[in-house]
Order: C-alpha cells, then sequence, then structure tokens
C-alpha cells in the first residue's frame, strides 16, 4: 500500500517518541494538545500514542466526530422520519447504533423502518433512483471533508431532476468550534493537532487567523502514526520556541488554500448558520443548512417533523469531554454503565467518539 | 469524519475514474478536482476523490525526520 | 438502554450474542455439557467421547468467491467437532428453501456440500427439507448437525492454559467476511478476495498426532479473532498478548480494510483455527501446519500472560500495547 505503509516504520516512530520526551522535559509543565478529528482519536487510540507521552503531555480529544455531536433531537428527527410510510433511510454506518431520546435507527431497522446503509452521498443518489415510488432521505451530517460531497450530490441531482431525494441537514463547519473552544473559561489548550482532511478542502487561513489570535501552535497532520507523532512534536517545539503558527505537516495532500472547487460547491448548495453542538451547546456560524434554491431537497422543510420530546440524559460528563476538560477516566458512568453495548452519551455511541475509543483502546 | 486514503488512478472516465490500491479497484468520483490523470494518487473519502497526492511531499514528509536531529 | 426485540447485531458473534446465549439460552437449557459452551458438545462414553455439534448457515449472497452457503455449511460443522478435539463423521442436513428457488441453484449448492463431504471424509446421513412461503424467508437456509469420535487421550480445555503458552494461528485472516461483503457490491469494490472456507479436521488431526501439548482450539469465525481471544480469557486469571506484525494478513485485505475503515481482527473467517499450545512445542505445531495446504502461512502471532488478566491485547506496530475488545455487533463501515 503506497504512502501509506513507508509511514509504519517502527523505528523511525521510536526516535521521534525519543524526541518528543526530549521536549517533554525542556518545557517541563503540562501542556494540554487537543486533536478535532475523529479518526485522530481513533489511530491514538489504536496504535496506544497516548501512551508513550512523557507525563506532562496530556493529549486530549475534542469534538471531532460528527456523529457525537450530531443533536439528540436531529436522531429523533430521522427515527420519526423513518417511520412514514414509503420512505427509505440512507445513512452512513456510523449513524446507526446512536441512541435518539427512545429508540435509534438500528432498534428501528428491527421494527421494519427501510434503512440502507452507504459509503458514499452518490449511492444514496442511486437509491432514490432505483426506487421513484419512495421517498429517499439522506441523513446529511459531517464536516467540511464531507460536506461538499453531499453538495455535489445535491447539485447532481438537480441537474438530473431527480424528485424523491431529499436531506436532513446536519453538517457542521470546524474551525468555529474550535474558536468556541479556546473563548471557553477554564479550557487549557495549548496545541491544536488539525484534522488532515478537513483541512484538505479548507486550506489553512481558519487556523493561521486562530493561531494568531489565541497564540496558540497549530499543526495540520495525516493520518499514520508517524504523522501524529510528528505532529505533537513540532506542537511542541513551537511552543518551547514560542513561535506559535501554523504548520502543515501533512503537506503531501494539503495545498495552503485547500481544495477550491470543493468548497465552491459547498457554498453554492449550503448556507452558513449558528447551530446546535451536541453536548457543546449552540455556536456561532458553525452550521450548514440548505440554500432557497435547494430547499426542494430540505427534508426538515418537506416533512416539518417537530420533536418536542427530545431530551438528553443529564448525568454524563460528554459535554466536558468534548470540550476537552475531562477524559471519559474522570466520568463516573465509564465503563460502568455507559459502554458501547449499552452507550450513555454521544461520545460512547460512535465508533470514533472519545469514550467509545478510550474504552475500546485504552481502559484499564 | 474523515476517512480517506491515497489510491492510485487507473483510468479516467468523466467525472469518474477507477482509482487501485494494491489489486483492489473502485470507481469514485473526481468532480471536485481538476485535471485528475491516470497515475496519479487521489485521496479518497466517500467515493470521491477530495485531492490528489503530491508525491514530492510524501517522501519530503518521510524525510523531515532527519532534519529533526 | 435494554433491548427488547432482536437486531441484527445479536447474531454477529460480538458482545450482544453472549449476552443472547447467557440471558436466554443458558438460563433455560442449563447444564453441565452446554455450560463449557465449546463448539461441540463431549458426551463421555468408557472408550471414548462422543461430540456433538449443530450450526445453522444463512449468508448473502449465497455463491461467493471461494465457495457458498453448502460449502460454508460443511465446514462449519467439520470445524466445530476438529477443534472440539474430535474426528468428524456423520452429518445432518435441514433445508429451508423459500418458494420459488431455482433447482438448478439447489443442486449447485448440493453438489458443492457432497465434494466438500467427500474431500473431508464425513457422510451426510439424514436430512429434512422445508419450503416456505416466498418472502418469508431469504432464498435458502440450511442447518447441519455433526457428530464426531474423540480419543479420550486428547484433553482440551481453556483450564489447561497457563502463562508462557503460545497462540497460533493457521494463516492469513479476515478473508471470508470480506470476500462476502464485496461479492454483494454495496461497496463496488473489485477485488479478487476468495472466502477461506475450508474443512480443517485432517489439519487438526495432524497436529494432535504431532504433540499431547495443545491445550484449546477454536474456530475464528463471527468476531473473527478479536470475539475467540475474548472468548478464551473470559473471567480467566490469565491474559493474552498478539503481536500486529506476526499476524498473517493478505495486502489487499488490509487495503480493503482501510478503505471501510474495519478492523481485520473482528472479520470473520471460515477456514482458520486458532491454537493454544505449550511454548516449547508451538513452532512444531506451526512447521506441521504449514505442510498441510490449509496451514502453510501458519504463525505464532502471540503469548499467554500473567496480566492484565482476562483482556487481550495486541502489540502494535509502533511497539505500543493496547486493548483488543470483544466486537460489539454488526461491523458498518466507517467513514469517519
Amino acid at each position: 500500500m503506497k504512502y501509506i505503509e513507508q509511514y509504519r516504520n517502527t523505528e523511525k516512530q521510536k526516535e521521534i517518541i525519543k524526541e518528543i520526551h526530549k521536549y517533554g522535559k525542556l518545557i517541563n509543565r503540562n501542556v494540554n494538545i487537543m486533536e478535532v478529528c475523529g479518526t485522530h482519536t481513533m489511530i491514538i487510540g489504536k496504535y496506544g500514542i497516548r501512551k508513550l507521552m512523557p507525563e506532562n503531555i496530556n493529549l486530549i480529544s475534542g469534538p471531532g466526530c460528527p456523529v457525537c455531536v450530531t443533536p439528540i433531537n436531529y436522531i429523533d428527527t430521522a427515527i420519526e422520519l423513518s417511520k412514514i410510510k414509503d420512505v427509505i433511510i440512507v445513512t452512513f454506518g456510523d449513524m446507526m447504533k446512536v441512541p435518539g431520546s427512545f429508540s435509534s435507527l438500528e432498534k428501528e431497522k428491527a421494527n421494519h423502518a427501510e434503512i440502507f446503509v452507504v459509503y458514499s452521498p452518490i449511492d444514496a443518489l442511486k437509491i432514490a433512483q432505483d426506487n421513484k415510488d419512495k421517498k429517499v432521505i439522506f441523513l446529511s451530517v459531517g464536516f467540511e471533508t464531507t460536506t461538499p460531497l453531499i453538495a455535489q450530490t445535491l447539485k447532481i441531482s438537480k441537474e438530473k431532476n431527480i424528485k424523491n431525494f431529499y436531506i436532513l441537514a446536519g453538517n457542521k463547519l470546524i474551525p468555529p468550534v474550535m474558536e468556541f473552544l479556546l473563548r471557553e473559561k477554564d479550557t487549557e489548550i495549548d496545541g491544536f493537532i488539525c484534522p488532515g482532511h478537513v483541512s484538505v478542502i479548507i486550506g489553512l487561513s481558519n487556523y493561521i487567523s486562530i493561531s494568531e489570535r489565541f497564540n496558540v501552535p497549530c499543526v495540520i497532520s495525516g493520518f499514520e502514526p508517524f504523522d501524529i507523532l510528528l505532529s505533537i512534536y513540532l506542537i511542541l517545539k513551537s511552543i518551547k520556541e514560542n513561535d506559535c503558527k501554523v504548520i502543515n505537516e501533512y503537506k503531501r495532500t494539503v495545498r495552503e488554500n485547500g481544495n477550491i472547487k470543493a468548497r465552491k460547491v459547498m457554498y453554492e448548495v449550503f448556507d452558513v448558520v449558528d447551530d446546535e453542538w451536541r453536548g457543546i451547546g449552540l455556536v456561532k456560524n458553525s452550521g450548514l443548512k440548505p440554500k432557497d434554491k435547494f430547499l426542494d431537497f430540505d427534508a426538515e422543510k418537506k416533512f416539518k417533523i417537530i420533536n418536542k420530546n427530545s431530551k438528553e440524559k443529564k448525568e454524563c460528563l460528554c459535554g466536558e469531554v468534548l470540550k476537552g476538560k475531562k477524559s471519559p477516566f474522570d466520568c463516573p458512568l465509564f465503563e460502568k454503565i455507559c459502554n458501547p453495548e449499552n452507550p450513555y452519551g454521544p461520545c460512547m455511541v460512535s465508533s470514533e467518539g472519545t469514550c467509545s475509543a478510550y474504552y475500546k483502546y485504552e481502559r484499564k | 469524519m474523515c476517512l480517506a486514503i491515497p489510491m492510485k488512478v487507473e483510468k479516467v472516465e468523466g467525472d469518474f475514474a477507477i482509482v487501485s490500491i494494491g489489486n483492489v479497484k473502485r470507481e469514485v468520483n473526481i468532480s471536485l478536482l481538476e485535471n485528475v490523470k491516470k497515475g496519479d494518487y487521489v485521496i479518497v473519502h466517500a467515493g470521491f476523490a477530495i485531492e490528489k497526492l503530491d508525491k514530492k511531499e510524501a517522501e519530503k514528509t518521510l524525510e523531515i525526520f532527519k532534519e529533526i536531529k | 438502554m435494554k433491548e427488547n426485540k432482536i437486531i441484527l447485531s445479536h447474531g454477529s458473534g460480538g458482545k450482544l450474542m453472549y449476552s443472547l446465549i447467557e440471558n436466554i439460552f443458558l438460563k433455560n437449557f442449563k447444564n453441565d455439557i452446554l455450560e463449557k459452551l465449546y463448539d461441540s458438545g463431549i458426551i463421555e462414553f468408557e472408550n471414548f467421547d462422543l461430540c456433538f455439534t449443530t450450526d445453522s448457515y444463512t449468508v448473502d449472497p449465497i455463491f461467493f468467491k471461494g465457495g457458498d452457503i453448502g460449502k460454508l455449511s460443511i465446514c462449519g460443522t467439520i470445524n466445530d467437532l476438529a477443534v472440539t478435539g474430535a474426528v468428524p463423521l456423520f452429518l445432518s442436513s435441514g433445508f429451508i428453501i423459500e418458494e420459488g428457488f431455482e433447482i438448478e441453484n439447489l443442486e449447485k449448492i448440493v453438489k458443492s456440500m457432497e465434494e466438500i463431504s467427500r474431500q473431508a471424509k464425513v457422510k451426510i446421513i439424514t436430512g429434512d427439507t422445508k419450503v416456505v412461503e416466498r418472502g418469508k424467508i431469504d432464498k435458502i437456509f440450511i442447518n447441519t448437525s455433526g457428530v464426531g469420535i474423540k480419543d479420550k487421550r486428547i484433553k482440551l480445555g481453556i483450564e489447561k492454559i497457563k502463562e508462557g503458552d503460545v497462540v497460533i494461528i493457521n494463516g492469513e485472516i479476515a478473508e471470508h467476511g470480506l470476500s462476502v461483503l464485496i461479492s454483494r457490491d454495496t461497496f463496488k469494490i473489485d477485488a479478487d478476495i476468495k472466502s477461506d472456507c475450508a474443512p480443517l479436521s485432517e489439519l487438526i488431526s495432524e497436529i494432535l498426532k504431532e504433540t499431547d501439548k495443545i491445550k484449546f482450539m477454536r474456530d475464528p469465525t463471527r468476531g473473527g479473532i478479536s470475539a475467540t481471544l475474548n472468548e478464551i480469557v473470559k473471567n480467566r486469571n490469565f491474559g493474552i498478548v498478539i503481536y500486529e506484525k506476526k499476524i498473517p494478513i493478505k495486502q489487499d485485505v488490509k487495503a480493503i480494510c482501510e478503505i471501510l475503515g474495519f478492523d481485520p481482527l473482528n472479520i470473520a473467517n471460515e477456514g482458520k483455527v486458532v491454537v493454544i499450545c505449550d511454548k516449547k512445542e508451538g513452532e512444531r505445531v506451526v512447521k506441521k501446519m504449514r505442510k498441510n495446504k490449509y496451514g502453510e502461512k501458519a504463525e505464532i502471532i502471540g503469548e499467554v500472560v500473567k496480566k492484565p488478566e482476562g483482556k487481550v491485547l495486541i502489540e502494535t506496530l509502533t511497539g505500543s500495547l493496547r486493548i483488543v475488545d470483544m466486537p460489539i455487533g454488526e461491523q458498518f463501515p466507517r467513514i469517519c
């Protein structure tokens, strides 16, 4: 596997780990480094990277999992939609197990709801074309990486004049939430490992603005353990040299200006709105809803589902975990009451949620 | 939401391309990129190519390590 | 959240399935033989042990690269007998068929059952057929039961496993699950991955003849290696560490797992056996396996450790240790 396995050389990694320890000593205070990408969270867990860090270097996980930050109200709406006659729900696999207030899509499937899992939004459109007598609703979640693909799919759908394809929009933007977290009281974030594939689309400019205003190093990282280790090293070096800036570790894929064409498609279809993040709350300018031109595709407008009874379970610490203020280990429910079989809060439900990754790979 | 991996372009047909990793092949949509050619490596996410991989930079990343020391 | 309906994950070899077994089946059927939860029930006679097992098969699609539902139904039952140390002898076959099913396809399936039974030297000596209305089942379900005889001198059991024992696998993992998935064409992936579906009775009898130091065996089917190893350590005073770099796996299998976000350790095998064996005899067992066509890529992939108790760990390519958890249920492709 070219451009994957070259980055998995154990010896090189050991050398970087040594350097990280050297800088850990030189800095000699607690450093919190936050990643805001579910796949980074998974890799840190899967390759046991947290355990390789010096004691004063904490890797904390931010709201990097789109499934986890999707509000419970959205899940409840999706479930209600799945109960409508002649509706097919199409979704990424990640959403299947997420519990709403009373049920999950996986359980509704057992109740004879028509729910299909796809790998690509294009496949969802194909399902609409193959089932002209049904209304096909795609659960449109995801960050900047995924949203342009959905936007493109809507454009194709409009061009082909497909009348039975809808989306339930829950797409979100990463830089506004990073800024939100930096403004939170008592969060201490000393550096960001920035999401590689979100950055493929948005480029460097958003991070430059954040880094300058908040004096925090931002390193855009790839997805091999080598990339993560290298990014941690680069953050520590920036802190030591008191030279906080944006570094692109993932240059092999991320261009300075991002993917302009993809961004253009995204903003042709979606408007930026204030949006609710599960566990975090309302974040200014952090969400996306279809523009007027594309309202015919908006399932929310078309089916007018109103959920008055959506309710979160109060006891869990997911909100604090998503903000990086607490580790899953701090939560009294973690492992005991809340586990992947019986998820209590949003961070346990999706496979790349912070609590789920900690449970899967790091529980003691 | 960003599971994406580099795959090699084998054939381009309009908005679509056949990409491969080893002997594994699949069709991806390339309409979000300009000028995709056979032999390019593209980053594939959820059925779309979202960027071309820069081969020179890919090699360089492997070299960065040497600069650390 | 307490489940009140069966969901697909209840059948996929993960934690939910074990809760079903414990809370419904074991609770109601409780007896000393079933309680052991071995792959076949062992009935002790004076001069030999009789092993008895059953399994039902449903797979979509019914024909896939490397096999079909018929071959699967024979191999699965043979392997369940073989891993308990028995020589499989006689099988039954029960068919539940959907109205409208092509007779040509039925014959194809039956022929493939005959071929693999002959190769594995077992006889199908009784059977049953039911046809149900269209739409009541998906095409065809097969149940096979089997009996085999076990030499009393062969003593296998999880309780025999000790710190320092080695963990062996007879070849490359995760091929059956991926082959079936790709044959379904949902993910538009084109790759030549064949199911590893194979009868392992011969290979197992060869290694049992080679040494009496084999402690325990199990075939890592649904839930993959992760499920099998977790079943072994559950509630025991030992753990297991496996080494990522030692686990045999095809490049293409790895690649598909990268694309879909699967962990190959969680994916089903149908021609693999996990063997726990005394360290001193480990290499010998591997050598013997490699002489059999179903064991050419055999490797020692891990060892039994004292701590942590009841857990499975993997030493990753970065050199760190992490938990290998029991898979929870159905694997969905991740895009996150």
